[in-house]
C-alpha cells in the first residue's frame, strides 16, 4: 500500500517533470550512483552527512533523502529552477541517467547526525518545537510536520525529510524562500509560510530540527 | 482576566475601546491574508492554546483531562478499530487544533449546545453533537457518553470556548466553512483538471491521501479512508467553504470561488463508504433525507463521466456491516408534551 502510493507520487512527480520538458522514468542504480557521486564527496561526504559550516554556506545531508526529491532538485539546478552557485557546474555535469542513479544512492543511505543549533536557549528550542509539530495559526503558520511527515522525517518523494538537517542549511533555504530566491516547491507549499515566519521562528525551528535524531531502519 | 479579553462583541462602540481592539489584534493576520474583518454585532472569540492551559488557574486534574482531549483531537487515530474505521482526525477538518476560524472552530459547539438539530430532529449536547463526527465524518462508532474519551473531548471544547457568552444571541465571527457564492455552473471535468493540478501532490490522483510508515500525513478526500456519506463535508456547499478556506494548505483564499467549488463538485461526486442512515437502499436514505441532508449533496445521483450510481452499494469501508454506530436513528424526548 505505501510502495503504491509513493509510486503514485513519483509517477506525479515525473509528469510535472514531463510537463517542464525534462526527461523521465530513469530507473535509478546505487552502484552506478556510487561511480557518479565522486564528485559530490567533497562537500556532501562520503556518508551523504554534508556539513553544518557556521557563518559560511551549509552543505545538506542528502543520506536518507527520498530520490525523487534529490533528482527534482538536480534537475531543477540544471534548468535553473533552483539557483546556487556552487551546486549548479555540479549539477550540470551529471546527465539525466546520473541523475536518477546519485539520487537512489543517497536515499538508500542511513539518515545521519546534523550540526547547528548546540549554542540554542530553552525557549528557542520550544519555539523551534511548536512551530515543527504544532505550527502557529495565530500567524497562520502550519506545522513543518503538516507535510514533512511522522517527526518531520518526510512524506512520500516530494516532502524531504528535515529532521536532523543541519540548521545552517535550513536557515538558509527559508530565509531564500522568504527573498524569493527559491521558488521550486510544488503550488509554493513552502513558500507561502517561509513568508510568514519572522527571524527568530527560523533560528527556532531550524535549531531545533537539527537536534533531532532519526533512527536508521 | 486574560482569557475574558479575548472575547468581544463587535460594535463601533466596543471597537473604539482599547480592550476590544487588543482582542481583535489577534486575527490582523487573517485579515491582511484576506478573510472578512468581523461584520458589526459579530461574536469574536479567540479561542486560547495549549500554552495557555499551563498558565490557566484551573484544577490540575482538568488540565491533564483537557490535554488529553487535545491528544484525541488531534491524533484520533489512536482510537482506531474501536471509534474510528477512516484515515481521519478531527484536526483533519477543524485545522488549527479546532481553532480556526473560518475552519469550523468547535467552541461554538460548547456555546450553543444543547438546542434542536435539523440533522437528526432532536435536541443534542455537547456530546452527542461529537458523536455525530465519529458515526459519519470518521466512519465509526462513539465513544459511549459519560467516558473517559468523551469527557475528555468534551472539555477540550468547552475550554477553548472559555470566556465566550453561554447561548450568544449575536452572530459568531468566522463559524463553520462558509461557502463562497455558488457559481452557475459547476464543472465536473474542470474539478478533475484543478484537483490534479492543485491538491494531487499530497491529497494523490487517486484521492486516497498520502501516508508515511503507515501514519497519515494527508487525509484522502473520498474513498474507504475517508468520511461516509452521512458526512456534513459530503454537502458540496460545505466542501466548497473547506476548499475556498483552508486549501491549499497554508495558502487559503488563493483558488478562486468557481475553483472551489468545481473542485468540490469533483470531490464530492466519488464514491465513499455507506451513509450509516441506509438500511434498505439509495431510494430508502433518499426518501428520508433526500429533501433535507442530501439535497446539497450527490448522493444517489449518476455520474455524467462513467454512468456510475453514486453511493449505491454496501461498502461500509473498514467498519465493516458488522459494526454500527449506536447513535445513528435513535429518537429522543418523544414523550415530552408540547
Amino acid at each position: 500500500m505505501t510502495t503504491m502510493r509513493i509510486a503514485s507520487g513519483l509517477g506525479l512527480l515525473l509528469g510535472l517533470g514531463l510537463a517542464a520538458g525534462q526527461a523521465q522514468a530513469l530507473e535509478g542504480d546505487a552502484e552506478r550512483g556510487q561511480q557518479a557521486a565522486g564528485t559530490c564527496v567533497a562537500c556532501h561526504q562520503a556518508d551523504g552527512s554534508g556539513m553544518n559550516v557556521s557563518g559560511g554556506e551549509s552543505w545538506p545531508r542528502l543520506a536518507g533523502l527520498p530520490a525523487a526529491y534529490i533528482a527534482k532538485q538536480l534537475h531543477d539546478f540544471q534548468a535553473g529552477r533552483r539557483e546556487n552557485t556552487t551546486m549548479m557546474p555540479f549539477a550540470n555535469m551529471l546527465d539525466d541517467q546520473q541523475i536518477a542513479d546519485v539520487a537512489v544512492y543517497y536515499s538508500e543511505m542511513p539518515v545521519t547526525e546534523a550540526q547547528g543549533g548546540e549554542d540554542a536557549d530553552e525557549a528557542l528550542l520550544a519555539r523551534g518545537e511548536q512551530l515543527a509539530l504544532r505550527g502557529d495559526w495565530d500567524a497562520y503558520i502550519v506545522s513543518c510536520k503538516s507535510c514533512h511527515g511522522p517527526g518531520n522525517e518526510g512524506a512520500g518523494g516530494t516532502f524531504p525529510g528535515i529532521a536532523s538537517q543541519h540548521a545552517g542549511y535550513i536557515e538558509t533555504q527559508l530565509r531564500a524562500w522568504q527573498a524569493g530566491e527559491r521558488s521550486n516547491d510544488p503550488q509554493n507549499l513552502m513558500g507561502a509560510i517561509a513568508k510568514r515566519m519572522g527571524d527568530e521562528d527560523i533560528r527556532a525551528v531550524s535549531a531545533w530540527l537539527a537536534n533531532q535524531s532519526v533512527a536508521s531502519e | 482576566m486574560k482569557l475574558r479579553r479575548t472575547t468581544l462583541a463587535v460594535a463601533s462602540a466596543t471597537l473604539a475601546a482599547g480592550i476590544s481592539v487588543a482582542a481583535w489584534a489577534e486575527y490582523e493576520t487573517l485579515a491582511e491574508m484576506g478573510y472578512p474583518a468581523p461584520k458589526e454585532g459579530e461574536l469574536v472569540h479567540v479561542p486560547p492554546t495549549m500554552a495557555d492551559l499551563e498558565e490557566a488557574d484551573i484544577h490540575p486534574e482538568l488540565k491533564k483531562v483537557i490535554r488529553r482531549g487535545y491528544d484525541l483531537f488531534t491524533n484520533t487515530q489512536q482510537l482506531r478499530g474501536e471509534n474510528v474505521f477512516n484515515d481521519m482526525n478531527c484536526s483533519s477538518c477543524h485545522l488549527g487544533e479546532g481553532r480556526q476560524p473560518f475552519s469550523a472552530p468547535v467552541w461554538p459547539a460548547a456555546v450553543t449546545l444543547p438546542d434542536f438539530r435539523g440533522k437528526n430532529q432532536h435536541v443534542n449536547n455537547l456530546e452527542e453533537r461529537i458523536a455525530g463526527c465519529f458515526a459519519y465524518s470518521m466512519n465509526g462508532t462513539p465513544p459511549a457518553y459519560g467516558s473517559d474519551d468523551m469527557l475528555a473531548l468534551s472539555a477540550y471544547h468547552q475550554w477553548l470556548a472559555t470566556g465566550a457568552p453561554m447561548y450568544p444571541d449575536q452572530p459568531i465571527y468566522g463559524r463553520g466553512f462558509p461557502a463562497p457564492e455558488r457559481p452557475e455552473e459547476l464543472s465536473y471535468e474542470n474539478g478533475e483538471a484543478l484537483y490534479v493540478e492543485n491538491c494531487a501532490v499530497c491529497h494523490s490522483e487517486d484521492g486516497s491521501g498520502l501516508y508515511e510508515d503507515g501514519e497519515y500525513v494527508f487525509p484522502a478526500p473520498w474513498g474507504d479512508g475517508s468520511n461516509n456519506w452521512g458526512a456534513g463535508i459530503v454537502r458540496t456547499h460545505t466542501a466548497a467553504g473547506f476548499i475556498k478556506n483552508n486549501m491549499p494548505l497554508g495558502q487559503p483564499l488563493s483558488l478562486s470561488d468557481q475553483e472551489a467549488w468545481d473542485i468540490a463538485y469533483y470531490m464530492t461526486r466519488q464514491e465513499r463508504p455507506q451513509d450509516p442512515r441506509y438500511t434498505e437502499s439509495v431510494e430508502q436514505v433518499l426518501e428520508q433525507f433526500g429533501p433535507t441532508f442530501h439535497k446539497h449533496s450527490s448522493y444517489g445521483q449518476v455520474r455524467e463521466v462513467d454512468g456510475h450510481r453514486l453511493a449505491d452499494h454496501e461498502n461500509w469501508g473498514e467498519k465493516g456491516d458488522e459494526i454500527k454506530p449506536w447513535n445513528v436513528g435513535v429518537p429522543r424526548f418523544e414523550d415530552l408534551e408540547e
